[in-house]
């Protein structure tokens, strides 16, 4: 394992977030706090509570999912796709590092931007809205796991984009509209039936319905099954980074 | 002693069918300056690009010190710098964060005490601090080096090392790949620049549309490729060549002022004495005589030439 080569791709895309503070932590957390000021205030004065807590402390896990989701996407997809466009990828090929080790300083790099970001927004939130956390280590469970299936996802899409419009086109098209339809600011026993059904074959209810679980202890859909679901998506988007260092798609052909 | 890079029946064609490299056998030998030669296009920087890595071979078997480059990728891969053609670089990184990078990714612990060297050697040391992209593109040039050397590489690959770069910093580079040399590293360089493989190369490959066409000691390949050319300056223009002179196959200048005689070096007689009486069989005075050897660039066109004819 060549832990120096893993330690100076983490350090470098840990440096640019340092570097690109205001784009990389700031602007998500000033976002999210317009979030609870729209919606958590707005709005949920006029909602009394769902699931026996208030709106404003409901939507508290969707909020940290969706910023979750996004920015693990967007931090893994440029992390990869700037050194293809750049040019500079040639010195992680030429070097001597596997993928899998490719793959950690990458996507480590990502998921802790995110999870970073997923307590920042978080310590905000409990200054705005009362929060009680029923399950504090299956919290952390989740964070980590959709941070880095995203991240891992984003990795893919930095590596299948060969322009910036298709590197923004999946976060934008496919990720945020899931991620809003996936019961971030309500719950999916609140949509007609027919609705319902059709948000189970959203992956994101089941990452949204687990991290909702772990503060308020209800969900939308059993805990196990969106702990399953969670792995699943992770073994897909792990199979595919597999199949890519394998064949060298849009790396080394 | 063995190769340090043998390269055998290479191939490689890409996913839109074009074939870079067909069937290519090299083999590198342990501390010499190698020159690839080639036009744009030969297949040169795919040669490179495969060996280091970057690029997958479709066929065949690359070894490095030894190593297979796809079974043991991190031996062979440890072993090697490469310098690219294209000023590929972090605009946004200083110089001192962009080779210790560099070396990390090779798995050396950082060594501030060699970086440091390094960048001195390469005249980068007040630069350490300065960001990229506030370089000038032969300062870049300079940093690619460093980025290559910070692991104490063994094989150095310098694809087109002095493209666009002005002639103090190409001699500069000569300086420093002079150097590396005899400090044991063994280096392969591609390049447009004849004068350069003349000057920098102990051998000489010529690469032409994924095909190896020659590969030679320069030395061997300028007397054995090589033509000279004896010109006399007439006292007297002629209008056309003496018959006595046209079975030694001489030419006459458009001013009629200078008869010239190409001749092989490696020809068992040249032909210069035989030539010399006639003309003096012929009552024609010459005031000079000088002769001039064919350079390498006038090969390699000659050889590229011939295999597209």
């Amino acid at each position: 394992m060549n832990y120096l080569a893993i330690l100076a791709i983490y350090k470098f895309e840990m440096a640019r977030t340092a570097r690109t503070l205001m784009q990389s932590i700031v602007s998500p957390v000033i976002s999210t706090c317009l979030y609870f000021v729209v919606f958590g205030a707005a709005i949920g004065s006029r909602i009394t509570s769902i699931d026996g807590v208030t709106y404003g402390a409901f939507i508290v896990p969707g909020l940290i999912m969706l910023s979750l989701l996004t920015q693990s996407v967007a931090n893994a997809s440029f992390g990869i796709y700037f050194p293809r466009f750049t040019g500079t990828i040639y010195e992680i090929l030429s070097a001597p590092i596997s993928a899998f080790e490719i793959v950690i300083g990458y996507v480590g790099a990502a998921a802790t931007k995110s999870i970073l970001l997923g307590v920042i927004i978080l310590v905000t939130a409990s200054f705005i809205v009362p929060l009680r956390i029923e399950h504090p280590l299956v919290m952390v469970l989740f964070l980590l796991l959709t941070s880095i299936t995203f991240s891992l996802l984003g990795f893919i899409i930095g590596i299948w984009a060969e322009n910036f419009e298709q590197l923004q086109i999946v976060p934008l098209l496919v990720i945020t509209p899931l991620a809003f339809l996936g019961g971030t600011f309500y719950s999916i026993d609140m949509l007609p039936p027919f609705w319902q059904t059709v948000s189970l074959f959203n992956p994101v209810v089941y990452l949204i319905s687990g991290f909702r679980w772990s503060f308020t202890g209800e969900a939308d859909v059993n805990i196990w099954l969106s702990l399953a679901m969670t792995f699943v998506f992770m073994t897909a988007c792990l199979s595919t980074v597999w199949w890519i260092f394998r064949t060298g798609y849009r790396l080394k052909q | 002693m063995e190769p340090i890079i043998s390269i055998s029946g290479l191939s490689k064609t890409y996913a839109s069918g074009f074939q870079a490299l067909k069937s290519v056998n090299l083999e590198i030998n342990r501390g010499e300056i190698f020159a690839l030669l080639g036009p744009n296009g030969a297949g040169k920087t795919t040669l490179i690009s495969t060996v280091c890595g970057i690029a997958n071979p479709t066929a065949g078997q690359i070894r490095v010190d030894g190593h297979d480059i796809v079974a043991n990728y991190r031996q062979a891969r440890s072993l090697i710098g490469l310098v690219p053609q294209e000023l590929t670089t972090d605009a946004f990184e200083t110089v001192w964060s962009t080779v210790s990078f560099t070396r990390g990714l090779f798995g050396k612990p950082p060594a501030p005490d060699q970086i440091e060297q390094l960048l001195s050697e390469l005249s980068l040391a007040d630069k350490r601090n300065s960001m990229i992209m506030t370089l000038s593109g032969g300062m870049k040039r300079r940093v690619m080096i460093a980025k290559a050397l910070s692991h104490e590489p063994r094989i150095l690959f310098l694809d087109e090392p002095t493209a666009g770069v002005d002639v103090e910093l190409r001699r500069d580079m000569w300086n420093t790949v002079r150097r590396l040399k005899k400090s044991g590293v063994t280096i392969i360089l591609t390049t447009h620049y004849i004068e350069e493989a003349e000057e920098m190369a102990d051998r000489i490959g010529v690469i032409n549309h994924g095909e190896l066409i020659l590969v030679a000691e320069k030395s061997d390949l300028m007397r054995q490729l090589g033509r000279k050319q004896l010109t006399l300056q007439l006292n007297a223009p002629l209008s056309a060549v003496p018959p006595p002179l046209v079975d030694h196959d001489v030419t006459l200048s458009a001013d009629g002022t200078e008869l010239v005689y190409t001749y092989s070096t490696t020809a068992e007689r040249t032909g210069i004495t035989r030539l010399l009486n006639t003309v003096s069989e012929c009552g024609i005075t010459f005031r000079d005589i000088q002769t001039d050897q064919s350079s390498l660039e006038e090969i390699f066109v000659n050889l590229v030439t011939d295999r597209q004819s």
